[in-house]
């Protein structure tokens, strides 16, 4: 009995590090980005139902598209028959934020083969939730673990994309209106805790500056806003952040 | 005149999308990750993210522009208490959050306030 017990633990299979770390990937995803996806594409899906559009779109947009504010955009102007440039600048210029998203993501994965190989379809895969997950836990992992980890959080993420849009689509009209405003809701409150979070300082007067001018921003530019604010937010973030560190005498 | 299907947009659309993601992998690769120009990525990424999640919460566009501007602010500041009195518990603010917002919600909805 004893021997039977000891060849379970098959000393064959060899130690698989990048299963152990995609699931580790997969489990993080699960413990909160998957249901704040699923939650923000219920009220996408069900967009998409009242708009009139097919199923099909609803997913596409999700999956290709993959940041709600872009899809939402697209969705909005197409109903309106705006014209095509209208749309397609106006979708992309809502997700812009992929762009310093991907520069700031990626050096995290430099030495790794894998992420080279793949840098193109790692960044058509990245959203914001899989991004503060991969910024949060992968610094403080090792190299080889870092991929297939990333891997892990965006599988999770856009299966929950998937099923979130279905949700809404077929749940359109039928839940109750405050539950659907709840789900909604759920994600931009999740990450605003997400970014109360960051540790390091020059992050941290970011979110500050970001989260105060915003909303004024907004008010003078509404389409160019969340590019400017970054812009200009930002460069005062990190001149700040410098001064700090020049006025404390260089230590940290 | 091309004709404008929503599969036509859709996928000009995920083009137009992919542009700035594929221009942040040509600018990651050629970074310091160690550099003044990375920090200042850096700064710009979470300034755009900060500015936007608020932006979304003080002057919603689409499905929550029809809840209340209190409702938002009251779920925020509730999960906000417990989020700091937990030691900057994210799932803790973010369930409180959304508990208090469900229920201003289902009261407003039913008339009750």
């Amino acid at each position: 009995m004893a021997t039977d017990m000891t060849t379970d633990s098959s000393p064959q299979s060899p130690p698989s590090g990048n299963r152990k770390a995609f699931s580790s990937g997969m489990l993080a995803a699960l413990a909160m980005p998957f249901w704040m996806v699923v939650g923000a594409m219920i009220g996408f899906g069900s967009m998409i139902r009242t708009a009139g559009m097919e199923l099909g779109i609803g997913i596409g947009s999700t999956l290709g598209i993959w940041g709600l504010p872009g899809q939402v955009a697209m969705l909005e102007l197409f109903v309106l028959g705006a014209p095509l440039l209208a749309i397609i600048t106006t979708s992309s210029m809502a997700n812009l934020r992929f762009m310093p998203m991907v520069v700031v993501m990626m050096p995290l994965f430099r030495g790794d083969p894998r992420a080279i190989r793949w840098r193109y379809v790692m960044s058509q895969m990245l959203s914001i939730n899989i991004w503060t997950t991969v910024m949060n836990r992968c610094p403080d992992m090792a190299l080889k673990d870092r991929f297939p980890f990333f891997l892990g959080v965006s599988f999770v993420c856009l299966i929950g994309g998937v099923i979130g849009t279905t949700g809404g689509f077929v749940l359109a009209g039928t839940m109750p209106l405050y539950v659907t405003l709840s789900l909604v809701f759920l994600n931009p409150a999740y990450f605003v805790f997400v970014f109360s979070s960051v540790r390091a300082r020059n992050c941290i007067i970011a979110v500050i500056f970001g989260a105060i001018s915003g909303p004024l921003i907004h008010q003078v530019s509404p389409d160019w806003g969340v590019p400017i604010t970054g812009i200009l937010a930002g460069t005062a973030a990190f001149l700040a952040d410098r001064l700090w560190t020049t006025r404390s005498g260089g230590s940290q | 005149m091309i004709e404008q299907t929503p599969w036509f947009v859709l996928t000009l659309c995920i083009a137009a999308t992919f542009i700035w993601r594929a221009l942040g992998v040509g600018v990651a690769a050629r970074i310091d990750p160690n550099g003044a120009l990375f920090q200042w990525f850096s700064c710009v990424a979470y300034a755009m993210l900060a500015g936007l999640i608020t932006r979304i919460l003080v002057f919603p566009v689409g499905t929550l522009e029809q809840t209340e501007t209190i409702d938002r602010t009251a779920a925020m500041i509730v999960g906000f208490v417990l989020f700091f009195l937990l030691r900057r518990n994210v799932f803790a603010g973010t369930i409180v959050a959304f508990l208090v917002f469900m229920g201003l919600a289902y009261l407003r909805q039913v008339g009750g306030v």
